[in-house]
């Protein structure tokens, strides 16, 4: 990763609106889950989004891969802009980005073979691979993420939650993909589980060179994990930076909030932090667009007094 | 972190010694077969269900007389070792054309259910996954169809088509088919919006190949039982019409044409009424029972 590189996804001015309806149907106001979002992400780069439920984590992930496309602004995906293409042929770019899911259980067919499961990626986009072929590249991956390839044939129901998340892990990288949206890829998981499969996906990138786009609401496991994050707070982000400089120097009020939000495995230092925090201050003034505060760290300035 | 070799737990799942390990079903076939076993009622259900179609199938070397051949000697015979069920209004066998009868009856259930599934299905999935005005189109038609109730809907299709067995298995078909677009709409939807089908997606599935093999095979479970279950009322239907004259035509034997008969001789030979009516009962008890079980067999709920 260097940033003279372009960028793998390069997302501008994104929107995403929900109509809202009045209750005679008729056309109320819209929702807007999303507004003015703008990134980058270099190869080999991972890209944290933070921020509370429902400030429009998710709905960036499900944009930027095209599975709920966006309301305006523009998608660019190694140089193409995705809005542009035709069903099929965004299809076929599915091969080069792909979706790790919060809740491995859910997103497992429950009637599908794991094997087969991860086989799918080759029948789509790999029509000329024969069946033995198939078998052994879909063993290969198994091994790769740490699952006994003798579990091919075993059906969702029987493997653990870690494993499940091996198994869509193997399937997000079977193409060789050069971007990963992993939406929450944790969450859902045990804490002993968690950090194995955080290893994981770290493995893959140094490996691979793959791109991530990280969120999570784990401020820890963002920090150790990504190279920049972007705070989101009510569909917009209010602040980016490389993660270290994020930790260290939070600007925007809602990162301290969320940073300050953080529980601290000391007794002592947790009691501080609890005494110290600033919860009750909802009443900042609205954002301004976001200023370059220092090189590579965006922070939107409130409106009226100067930070 | 061991990324390389597989976690701890993994080892509590060693596949079993000798099986072939790539790629094969392991055993939910088997798991469903035991939770099947474990219902006594579904077991009952099911061995009926099998003695009534090994009766259909196998008619001709069981039943002990022709069930069209007339003795005037057991005319409305009473039960007896020659004739353990009886004659009826012409002396011919009870116990053959109960026998024989069998093949009316269940033939109508599993043919007019065939019809109705084979029918009802794709609408149905059509419906759920296409959405939009294909959807209410389809819908719509439905809840103008399940407005008639059942068996009106199944007597005027017959009279329509004329009186005969085919045409009643092809108006009970029809009539039932509304049930299945509806059930398979509702699982399609309930399927279709649960996260695998979304990773799919992502992958980068045509839609046809998500409804074909993401979507259906998780709806077959509930489209089996209702399945069982109407196939039941599929032979009281069937029963029903051929009572009314509108199944089954004389000489050839269905229970429903055998209990239209007996009513005018109820009291002289209630023979005649009595081992139709409990061979009605029993088949349409047996598939509800069996059906009953596999809803509870195959609930993903209780997988194991």
């Amino acid at each position: 990763m260097s940033p003279q590189d372009p960028p793998v996804v390069s997302v501008r001015d994104l929107a995403k609106h929900y109509p809202l309806r009045s209750w005679w149907g008729g056309k109320g106001s819209v929702f807007r889950a999303v507004e003015g979002v703008s990134f980058d992400i270099r190869p080999g780069e991972t890209l944290g989004l933070v921020g509370e439920s429902g400030s429009g984590k998710s709905t960036i992930g499900r944009a930027v891969t095209m599975l709920n496309p966006p309301t305006s602004g523009t998608i660019a995906f190694e140089g193409t802009d995705l809005a542009t293409l035709s069903a099929g042929a965004m299809r076929r770019m599915r091969a080069r980005m792909q979706t790790v899911f919060q809740d491995p259980y859910a997103a497992l067919n429950p009637r599908m073979s794991a094997g087969d499961y991860v086989a799918e990626a080759f029948v789509l986009h790999r029509r000329e691979m024969r069946g033995p072929e198939r078998r052994e590249a879909v063993a290969a991956l198994f091994q790769r993420v740490g699952l006994d390839p003798r579990f091919m044939g075993r059906y969702p129901h029987q493997f653990s939650g870690g494993q499940r998340q091996r198994i869509c892990i193997a399937r997000a990288i079977a193409l060789k993909p050069s971007f990963i949206v992993a939406d929450e890829p944790i969450a859902a998981l045990d804490v002993s589980i968690q950090a194995q499969v955080v290893n994981l996906l770290q493995d893959l990138q140094d490996e691979m060179g793959l791109s991530y786009l990280f969120i999570s609401h784990d401020l820890r496991m963002v920090r150790y994990l990504c190279h920049r994050v972007a705070v989101l707070w009510r569909g917009r982000i209010v602040e980016m930076a490389e993660a270290d400089v994020l930790y260290a120097d939070p600007r925007h009020p809602y990162t301290r909030r969320l940073l300050a939000a953080v529980p601290l495995p000391d007794p002592a230092a947790e009691r501080a932090r609890l005494a110290a925090r600033d919860i009750g201050r909802h009443d900042q003034p609205p954002d301004g667009p976001l200023t370059e505060v220092a090189p590579g760290h965006w922070v939107a300035m409130p409106r009226i007094e100067a930070a | 972190m061991s990324t390389g070799t597989p976690i701890a737990e993994t080892t509590a799942l060693a596949a079993p010694a000798g099986s072939p390990a790539l790629l094969q079903e392991p055993g939910t076939l088997s798991a469903f077969w035991r939770r099947l076993r474990a219902r006594p009622s579904a077991v009952a259900g099911l061995v009926i269900v099998g003695l009534l179609i090994l009766m259909a199938v196998f008619a001709p070397w069981i039943a002990p007389y022709d069930p069209t051949a007339t003795d005037w000697g057991n005319v409305r015979g009473a039960p007896s070792l020659a004739h353990p069920f009886g004659g009826d209004e012409v002396g011919r066998d009870v116990l053959a054309r109960i026998i024989y009868g069998a093949r009316a009856s269940l033939g109508a259930g599993l043919v007019s259910v065939a019809l109705a599934v084979s029918l009802g299905l794709p609408l149905g999935l059509l419906a759920g996954y296409a959405g939009g005005w294909i959807d209410g189109a389809i819908s719509r038609l439905t809840d103008a169809l399940l407005a008639i109730p059942f068996l009106i809907l199944a007597i005027a299709l017959a009279a329509f088509l004329g009186p005969s067995l085919v045409n009643a298995m092809i108006a009970i078909g029809l009539s039932a088919t509304s049930t299945f677009i509806r059930l398979t709409r509702a699982q399609v939807r309930a399927v279709a919006a649960e996260e695998f089908v979304e990773a799919a997606r992502a992958l980068g599935n045509p839609p046809w190949r998500i409804a074909i093999r993401h979507i259906l095979p998780n709806i077959v479970p509930a489209i089996l039982v209702q399945a069982t279950l109407t196939i039941a009322a599929a032979i009281i239907a069937e029963a029903s019409l051929s009572f009314l004259g509108l199944g089954q035509q004389p000489p050839e034997p269905s229970w429903g044409a055998m209990l239209n008969t007996a009513k005018n001789f109820m009291d002289q030979a209630p023979w005649m009424a009595i081992w139709p009516g409990l061979s009605i009962f029993l088949a349409v008890l047996a598939f509800n029972l069996f059906g009953d079980g596999l809803r509870d067999a195959l609930d993903p709920r209780q997988r194991t």
